[in-house]
Order: C-alpha cells, then sequence, then structure tokens
C-alpha cells in the first residue's frame, strides 16, 4: 500500500495584499521615515517582501511630540467608555482583516500558517478585546479609584510574535489611558504596519498609535532616551533589557521588560506521558522554538528517560518542516540569517561538548534559512546547550532521580519565565509550582496564552506582567 | 507507551494492577492533539488516494431490527461495486450484518474480496448469558461469517470485573475458531461511550488486545456518543504500543456517527501519524458506516469531474 | 404605486421562548400603545408560558455557563453591534440618549464577561498547606421582572448582568411599555445568543410574578419591577426553594454607571482546596 504524501496544501500569498512598500506610522498618518530605505526578506526563501522606509531620529521626534499632543488633547480627555470602544474597533477589525495578516506575517517571519492563524491572530484579536473592557473599570482593577495613566510609551517588540507583541504592548497601554510609538523588529515590520492601518481605519485620534519600523540601535535607543517618554516597554534579550535598564537609570521612565528564559520542562515518571510527549514537542518546536518562554530544557526522571525519549523520536519523525504557507507544516523556516547562525553556533557547541545530538530524517529547502528540529541527550547542567538561550528549535534533556533534584536543576539559571510539571498528582504539581523560581508555569500543559492570563518573568528574565489585571500595572501610575 | 511488560494474566488484581499502571491520559492535551491532527489539510491527490482508501476501509453496516434479505442482497451489491458508473472504485472492505443474514451476505458476495462480518454475543447490549453469547457466535461462524464483532460486558468492566471480561473474550475468540473455514477475525467492541472516561477507554483497548482481540473497536453504533476523535486517538496508540511491547499488529475499527467524507479523511490522518503507515491497510483499520460510503462516493465525483454532486446520483441501498 | 397609496405592514408583538417567538399559548393579549399612536395589542403571558419559558432557560444554563468567558463576553458585545444597527427601531421608543446608553451599556457588560472571576475571586492564604481558591459561579436560572420605567435602558441593566456572570433569564417586562422588550428580543435572537438564553414575557406582572417567584427550578429572583406591594409576598414565595432575591435598596439611576452589585446579585462562590506536597 501507498504511503500517504499530503499533497502541498498552499494558502496564496496574494491573501497578503502585499505592497512594495510600506511608510512609517506618525500623528495618524502613513509617510516615508526618514531613515534608510530597507528590504524586508521572506526568511523563507530569502526573497524581498517589500521595501520600508524606516524611521529616522527626528521622526521619533515627531512621533513622541505626536503621541504627548494627542495624550494631552484627546486620548485623556475621553471617557473611559469611549476609549474602550475605540479599542472593541481595533479587535474588530483584526478579526476582519485575520486571514490577511495569518499570511502576511507568515511571510514575513517564516512562522507556519497554522501558527499565525490559529494562535498568533486570533490572539491578537483577543488581546484588544479583554482590554478594551477594561478601559471603563479601572477603578475595579485593585489599584484604587481613577488610576491616572502615565503618558506616552515607547514600546520595542521582537520579532518572533510580531502582531501578537504589538498587541500585547498597545491593547493594555491604550486601555490605561496613555498613547505609545511603537517599534516592530527590523526584521518583522508588515504586521504591526497593518495594525496601524486598522488603528487608523477604527479613527483613533492621530497619536494615540505610531508606528516608527526601524533599527533598534537607533529608534528603539532613541525612544529608550528620549526625555519626553514615561515609559518603555520592552520584549527582547536579557541583553538588550539590561542595556535599557541601565539607560533609564536616574530617569523617571516606567520600565518593564520581557526577555530571554531557559525553562525546564519537568516530566514526572506519573506524567500523563503521550500529552507529555506533545507538550514538550509544543514547548519547544512551537514557532521553531523561537519564543522566550521555550521548554528548552526537558527535565525527564530517570526511569522513564528511555521510553520517553523514544516516544519522542517517533513524534519528531511525523513533524512536517517546510514552506511557512503550506497549511501542513508544523516547523518553519528560522526569521533571520543571524539567528540562524546563533542556533547552529550552539548546537555545534552542544556536540563538541559531548553531548548526543539526533534530528529526524527530513529535507530541507536550499533557499531560505531552516534549521532541522534537534535534540540533544547525555546534556550536562553545566553545558552551554543547558546555561544558555539558544532560541530555536533545539531541545536539550537532562534527567532527574527525586523531585529536590529537579527543582535545583529547574532553577538553576539566571533566567526565570516559564517552566512546566508533568504529573498525574496533583499535590506535587502544588509543591513544584511553589517551588519552581518562574512567571509562568504550565501544569500538563505548555506554552498557553490568554488576555486573563498575567505573563512574565523572575530574575533575568524580566519584571513587569503582560496580560489579566496586573497587566493594567504597567501602564497606570499605581 | 507503557513502562509496563503485558502481565501474566491469572487474577483480577494482577490484570487491575496493569490496566491501573499504564499511563494516565490527560483528556485536554488528548482533545488538543486530536484537534491538531484534524487542522491536516489534505488536496488533490492525497484526497483523492485518502478517498479510495477510506472506502475499501469500510464495513458496510445494516444493523436494524428491520433488515430482511432484500435489504442484505442491495447492501452486498453495493459493497462489491460502490459506483456504478465508475468500476475504478475499489470495492469495501466488509459488509457487517446480524447472524441471522450471514447466509444471504455469503450468497451475494461470493467471488467478491468482501469480508462478512457479523456482530455477536447479544448485540448490543451484550446482556445474555455466556452461553447464549457464543452460540449467537458460532452461529455465525457457520453460517459464514468471516469476522465477528463482539461487544465487551460494559456492566463487568465499570464494576472492575475485568478478569470476567476477559475471559470472556478468550471464550468468544475460541468459538470464533471452531469454524472449518480460515479463521475468522475477532474485533472487541468497548463501547467507548458508556465507559465514559478516556483512561477507560485506554484500559479496555489494552483488556481487549491482552484478550486476543484482532481488532479493538469503538462502538456499536447505538449509543452516544460513538467514535470520537480522541477515542481513536487513545485506541490508536493503544495498538501502537501494543505492537511495541509484542511484536504484534492489531487493528482499530471506528463505528458510529462517521458521516463525512473530512471525517474519514481526518481519522486516516490520524492513523497514518499517530500510529503509522502499517496501519493504513483494510487488514488494520477499519470505518464501520453505512451513509459515510455514498459521501465518500459524493467526494470522489467531486474530485473526478470538479464541480459539487448532489445526492441523487449516489445510489440508495 | 405611489408611497400615498402603499399600506405599511405591521408587526405582531409576541413572546420570546428559547429562541422563538411564539404567541402566548394563552391566545391572549393586551392593549398597548405604540409609539406611532396607533392601537397594538401585546401578547398577555400566561401561567404556562411562565412553565415554558422557565424550562427553556434551564434547559440553556449547561451550555451558556460553560462557554467560555470570551465567547460570552464576544457574544454580549455582538449584541451591542445589532442593537446600534438598529437605533432607529429604538428611538421611536424612547430618546436617542437612552438608546445609546443601553447600547453602551452593553459593551460595559461585554467587558466583564471576563474580568469579573479576576476582580471578585481570590486565592485563600490558608494556614496549612492546601492551595485554596474561591470563584464565582453562575447561580442558574434568574427570573427578572424589569423595571416598569425605563423599558429598554432599564431592561438591559437589568438583563446584561444576569447573562455576563453566565445564568440564563426569564424576564418579564414593563407592562405599561412592553414594545421594547419585544424589539430587543428581536436583537438577541440575531446576535448569536443561543436559544432560551433570555426569554422575555410581556403580560400582566401581577399575574406573573407569583408563578415565577414559586417555581422550584427558579434559582434566583430579581423584584426590581414588582410593585412595591407585592415584595413582601413575592420574596416570601421565594423561600420555598431558598431563591436568592435581589430586591434594589434605593431606586435605581439608569443613567449612573452601574457598578458590580448587580453582577453580585447572582452568583454562587466555590472554595476549591487542593493539598500541596510531592
Amino acid at each position: 500500500m501507498a504511503t500517504f504524501d499530503y499533497a502541498p496544501a498552499p494558502e496564496s500569498r496574494e491573501i497578503a495584499r502585499l505592497k512594495p512598500s510600506y511608510q512609517i506610522f506618525v500623528n495618524g498618518e502613513f509617510r516615508d521615515g526618514t531613515g534608510d530605505a530597507v528590504k524586508t526578506i521572506n526568511p523563507a526563501d530569502e526573497e524581498p517582501l517589500a521595501e520600508i522606509a524606516e524611521a529616522g531620529i527626528c521622526d521619533v521626534e515627531d512621533a513622541v511630540r505626536a503621541a504627548r499632543r494627542a495624550f494631552e488633547t484627546s486620548w485623556s480627555q475621553i471617557s473611559g467608555a469611549e476609549r474602550g470602544k475605540y479599542l472593541f474597533r481595533i479587535a474588530r477589525g483584526i478579526q476582519e482583516r485575520s486571514r490577511e495578516l495569518a499570511v502576511l506575517e507568515s511571510l514575513d517571519n517564516g512562522k507556519p500558517i497554522k501558527e499565525s492563524r490559529d494562535v498568533d491572530v486570533p490572539l491578537a484579536a483577543a488581546h484588544f478585546f479583554y482590554y478594551a473592557g477594561w478601559a471603563d473599570k479601572l477603578d475595579y482593577a485593585g489599584f484604587g479609584p481613577n488610576p491616572p495613566a502615565l503618558g506616552v510609551a515607547g514600546q520595542i517588540i521582537p520579532w518572533n510574535f510580531p502582531l501578537l507583541m504589538a498587541a500585547w504592548k498597545i491593547a493594555p497601554a491604550l486601555a490605561c489611558g496613555n498613547t505609545v510609538v511603537l517599534k516592530p523588529a527590523e526584521s518583522t515590520p508588515l504586521s504591526a504596519l497593518v495594525l496601524a492601518e486598522i488603528v487608523a481605519e477604527a479613527d483613533l485620534p492621530p497619536g494615540v498609535v505610531n508606528v516608527l519600523p526601524g533599527p533598534g540601535s537607533a529608534i528603539g535607543q532613541a525612544l529608550v532616551d528620549h526625555p519626553d517618554v514615561d515609559k518603555i516597554a520592552f520584549t527582547g534579550s536579557t541583553e538588550i533589557g539590561k542595556l535599557i535598564q541601565r539607560a533609564a537609570a536616574g530617569t523617571r521612565k516606567r520600565l518593564t521588560l520581557e526577555l530571554g528564559g531557559k525553562a525546564a520542562n519537568i516530566v514526572f515518571e506519573d506524567a500523563p506521558l503521550d500529552q507529555a510527549v506533545e507538550g514538550i514537542v509544543n514547548g519547544i518546536y512551537f514557532n521553531q522554538g523561537q519564543v522566550c518562554c521555550a521548554g528548552s530544557r526537558l527535565l525527564v526522571q530517570e526511569s522513564i528517560e528511555d521510553e520517553l525519549i523514544s516516544s519522542l523520536k517517533r513524534r519528531l519523525a511525523t513533524l512536517r518542516v517546510g514552506h511557512p504557507l503550506d497549511k501542513n507544516t508544523d516547523v518553519g523556516a528560522i526569521n533571520s540569517a543571524a539567528q540562524l547562525a546563533k542556533i547552529r553556533e550552539l548546537s555545534d557547541a552542544g556536540e563538541a561538548e559531548g553531548a548526543d545530538r539526533w534530528s529526524p530524517p527530513c529535507e530541507l529547502p536550499e533557499r531560505g534559512f531552516w534549521f532541522v528540529p534537534t535534540l540533544f541527550t547525555g546534556v550536562s547542567q553545566a553545558s552551554r546547550i543547558a546555561q544558555e538561550e539558544i532560541f530555536g528549535p533545539v531541545l536539550s534533556v537532562l534527567t532527574f532521580r527525586t523531585p529536590d533534584e529537579a527543582i535545583a536543576k529547574a532553577n538553576n539559571t539566571p533566567y526565570g519565565l516559564s517552566a512546566g510539571v508533568w504529573t498525574e498528582k496533583g499535590s506535587r504539581i502544588l509543591s513544584m509550582v511553589n517551588r519552581l523560581r518562574a512567571g509562568v508555569i504550565w501544569a500538563n500543559t505548555f506554552n498557553r496564552f490568554d488576555p486573563t492570563a498575567p505573563f512574565g518573568g523572575y530574575k533575568e528574565s524580566g519584571f513587569g506582567r503582560e496580560g489579566g489585571r496586573h497587566g493594567l500595572a504597567a501602564y497606570l501610575d499605581v | 507507551m507503557t513502562t509496563l511488560s503485558v502481565p501474566d494474566v491469572r487474577d483480577d488484581a494482577a490484570l487491575r494492577r496493569f490496566l491501573h499502571g499504564l499511563p494516565g491520559v490527560d483528556q485536554v492535551g488528548a482533545e488538543a492533539r486530536a484537534a491538531g491532527l484534524a487542522t491536516r489539510s489534505i488536496k488533490t491527490t492525497a484526497k483523492a488516494w485518502a478517498i479510495d482508501t477510506a472506502i475499501s476501509m469500510v464495513d458496510l453496516t445494516t444493523l436494524e431490527g428491520a433488515d430482511t434479505p432484500g435489504k442484505v442482497r442491495s447492501l452486498c451489491a453495493k459493497a462489491i461495486r460502490p459506483d456504478p458508473s465508475d468500476p475504478s472504485a475499489p470495492p469495501v472492505a466488509a459488509v457487517c450484518v446480524y447472524p441471522d443474514l450471514v447466509e444471504t451476505a455469503v450468497e451475494a458476495l461470493r467471488g467478491s474480496s468482501v469480508q462478512i462480518a457479523s456482530v455477536a454475543t447479544a448485540f448490543p447490549s451484550g446482556r445474555a448469558a455466556l452461553s447464549t453469547k457464543l452460540q449467537d457466535v458460532r452461529d455465525a461462524v457457520a453460517a459464514g461469517a468471516t469476522e465477528i464483532d463482539m461487544v465487551i460486558d460494559r456492566g463487568a468492566f465499570l464494576a472492575g470485573r475485568y478478569l470476567e471480561v476477559y475471559e470472556e473474550i478468550v471464550a468468544v475468540k475460541e468459538a470464533c475458531e471452531c469454524g472449518t473455514g480460515s479463521p475468522v477475525h475477532l474485533k472487541v467492541i468497548l463501547e467507548t461511550g458508556e465507559l465514559a472516561t478516556l483512561d477507560n477507554a485506554r484500559r479496555a483497548s489494552w483488556l481487549a488486545l491482552l484478550a486476543g482481540g484482532d481488532f479493538i473497536k469503538t462502538s456499536t453504533g447505538k449509543v452516544t456518543p460513538a467514535a470520537t476523535p480522541p477515542v481513536a486517538l487513545i485506541m490508536l496508540e493503544a495498538v501502537r504500543d501494543f505492537h511495541d511491547q509484542t511484536g504484534e499488529l492489531r487493528g482499530v475499527k471506528l463505528a458510529g456517527g462517521i458521516r463525512a467524507s473530512k471525517e474519514a479523511i481526518r481519522y486516516l490522518v490520524m492513523v497514518n501519524e499517530v500510529a503509522g503507515d502499517d496501519w493504513l491497510t483494510p487488514a488494520l483499520f477499519r470505518l464501520g458506516a453505512s451513509s459515510l460510503l455514498n459521501d465518500l462516493l459524493l467526494q470522489r465525483h467531486k474530485l473526478a469531474t470538479g464541480a459539487y454532486d448532489g445526492p441523487d446520483y449516489v445510489t440508495v441501498d | 404605486m405611489s408611497d400615498a397609496t402603499r399600506l405599511p405592514v405591521r408587526k405582531t408583538y409576541k413572546l420570546f421562548i428559547g429562541g422563538a417567538f411564539p404567541r402566548s399559548e394563552s391566545g391572549r393579549s393586551y392593549p398597548v400603545t405604540a409609539p406611532s399612536g396607533e392601537p397594538v395589542h401585546a401578547a398577555q403571558a400566561s401561567r404556562k408560558d411562565v412553565r415554558d419559558a422557565v424550562r427553556a432557560a434551564r434547559g440553556a444554563v449547561a451550555k451558556w455557563s460553560a462557554m467560555t468567558a470570551y465567547n460570552r463576553g464576544q457574544i454580549l458585545y455582538r449584541v451591542a453591534e445589532m442593537l446600534e444597527g438598529r437605533r432607529e427601531q429604538f428611538t421611536a421608543y424612547t430618546s436617542s440618549g437612552e438608546v445609546d446608553a443601553a447600547i453602551d451599556r452593553w459593551v460595559h457588560y461585554a467587558g466583564w464577561a471576563d474580568k469579573y472571576a479576576q476582580v471578585v475571586g481570590a486565592t485563600n492564604p490558608v494556614a496549612g498547606p492546601y492551595f485554596t481558591f474561591s470563584l464565582p459561579e453562575p447561580t442558574g436560572v434568574v427570573a427578572v421582572l424589569a423595571p416598569q420605567e425605563s423599558p429598554l435602558l432599564g431592561l438591559v441593566s437589568v438583563l446584561a448582568p444576569v447573562l455576563t456572570t453566565g445564568n440564563t433569564a426569564v424576564v418579564v417586562a414593563s407592562e405599561a411599555q412592553p414594545l421594547p422588550a419585544i424589539s430587543l428580543a428581536e436583537v438577541l435572537g440575531t446576535s448569536d445568543v443561543p436559544g432560551g438564553v433570555v426569554n422575555l414575557l410581556t403580560g400582566y406582572g401581577a399575574e406573573l410574578a407569583p408563578w415565577l417567584a414559586g417555581h422550584r427550578d427558579v434559582n434566583a429572583l430579581d423584584l426590581t419591577g414588582a410593585a412595591p406591594g407585592a415584595r413582601a409576598d413575592l420574596q416570601a414565595a421565594a423561600a420555598d426553594n431558598v431563591k436568592r432575591v435581589y430586591v434594589p435598596a434605593r431606586a435605581d439611576d439608569w443613567t449612573a454607571p452601574p457598578g458590580l452589585t448587580r453582577l453580585n446579585a447572582f452568583v454562587e462562590t466555590k472554595t476549591v482546596w487542593h493539598p500541596i506536597g510531592v
């Protein structure tokens, strides 16, 4: 009998309505930035997608001024209920253009269409819905009556979830009454600019939302240094996060940082093993592992290591690596050449340090940035691949014998963003939860996100929370 | 997947220890996995292959009190040649009838590849004396059935009398071998809708496999819910893991409520990705259905002509 | 044909039960005045309509209460969208300001759906190795006697909070001004609100309220629209199955921000304990 070969099922690129060029969004208008005109490329084939007239330093001036004016003259003057209705409009705008945004996101980022379609875009819309509802209820958020907004928020977001991170940043800021200047990542500016179109179509007052694509070293830095910015919200690497925290030292700027991670996914021998395998796969291969909360360290109880690893390998062999727009693709392209180089470098280091490297047989496209899902066994706690964030589809497997050992190893990292615990024993879950130093802990699941659930890190994974009632605190003067 | 080796089955307690030692099933995770597999997009050549493969795996079924020899003959004709206008449509795997109509089916199917399956053991409730159930099986086998679909004693299972369930399956399996022809295949119906939990579906699957069932089957079709994606997932994992442990290949039959081609194709995806392509054969995977066949034929027409077809263009049987 | 000769098609005002628009099973109606001044007849619901409405409401509890809060919020927001689309229909009954406020009130409660539990729920720092939390759950079927005045904004203000927390409702509309309620039912019927979640009866409150107050499959009772003299008897009848009874402490100002009072009135608090240990 023939094997069941899935025929290509590509999503049409036309749906993305790609334009030849994109402009920055300042004070309610699209215009050419004064920075360089750069091309954003499709990481799946390295072909240019569109040209971006990036922002320059004087655009930062204009955008901050516009945001300040909007904060003082319009946005802070209208009621919470009316602000909320604008946000509901944005949420609906995202829903209405969901297919377009999903295809665009997959083109620009390289992530599988099934993820942009089923995760990124619906969650982005849900975030706006959720915070829309808070705008007239801030009195009930637990900060006392009439909590005031901060003012102008500078927001710097990464390339791994371009639209979703924009939503995480903009929605709570606006709900609380702030205005924003958002800087999307240089390699993935497109969906944030379509979001700007949605904002414009929703008739938000000019200057409430400004979007400035450009390099972090110039535009991000200028935002961080700008004296009239009241708040910086940053998601990205711990390295840059530290620079920002230093730069903001001694200023009145409020700061929230959502940085790197090296999450432990802890599997006990009494876990629901088939579901644990799914959770491990979702934990590290979702979005090609380019997720700050990825479960990049698998801590498995020694008694079930062989069995779990063989099940995991069998499952990895069914992952479909390939074109991001194919609806059957499970693992897409790495976002950039630089990121690919970093993943390769760390993986090679893992091999050099003596860990056993394994990948399923898999054909990769010739052009584009690709890295096959990879598993390292025999990893020691001291190994670089057990300590450093790889931000790629690479899983390091370590073992433990007792709950104490699992906790010790899981917490033995400067990071503290997330963790996973797999056991059918409820009381053990709760005791592990109490002792894990991480901001988000998933039990018998992994990589779940919801606008109602606060997300953020301990230790060098940053501070401040996004999502939920707690996410409001990041944008209120409380 | 299990850390336990297949037990020596001697007593209720040993059996219980084994079944309750199987890894638990997290319902939410299992449902998410099943839903994830359902997002596979099967198009063009893959869809054509899947439709024909699904047709070849159908156990074309009629299990009504109103069944007559005429109805069964008509069904058998359809089984051999599902699409009178297109001889390239493959025959189905089997026709499934009550024991008293096996003889009719044997005559109608003579010379074809289509197997004769019969439900026995006081189908669908299974509430009869063991001797009655075994006689039911012997009658069907004697009449020429090549496959027996038995029901387990769900009452005994839910009451924790696992050994009783096990021994009954063993006895039915022996009764299947009383015939003179080639070995009769035994499909063990778990009626997962009555077992309620996925943990129970996993335990019942292992119990049936240990007792020698050639197939494990979801449902009688008389109880809702019948075949569901999460239950199918758990049962496919069971035959996969049983094979890992014993080297033996056992089959899965999904029955009840599968009406649309899209569902059938999703189940084939699940077979492919959970159990593996070894199972993509009528020898190891079946779809018990009646109306599904016509929908598969409609989709087949659609692929061939590019236009949507209507129910007037497939035969009513 | 010129406009002058065209005869308008008039509407029959019916009840709203289980997602359908039946006449009263009793076949009765009562005269009310339409905004145009023409005489119209609203359905006069009976004891048996109450029974049917409660049955429909009970049947809808499982689905509505199990829906995610996010989905409930989406549906309530959809109600606002549909109501906005029919503004004209409602400005015939009441001021455009009141229609606007009614639309915005749906939006307000849509936003509460996935936040209410975050505001009133809690983890409880008990003195022992237990993880303990308390969360609100819907009480079930709520019978609502809608305010006699403010037949749109008042009605929305009593109905929306009941739905937000996952309850289903049987509402007796304003006796003298039932038409906005029936028009609202048409909005609800086209807003993805599952059939049976809202059931609207028109008729005489004095006839219907005792049946609702005494009905043992009703979990809670909102007496806002009850005649002041009838309240004590209805409260007493409600004691038969220990209904949660909401009696407004003071006259409602429907234009004021609603606060949490009505959301709090129709929920149960569930406290969960779980040990913590390896």
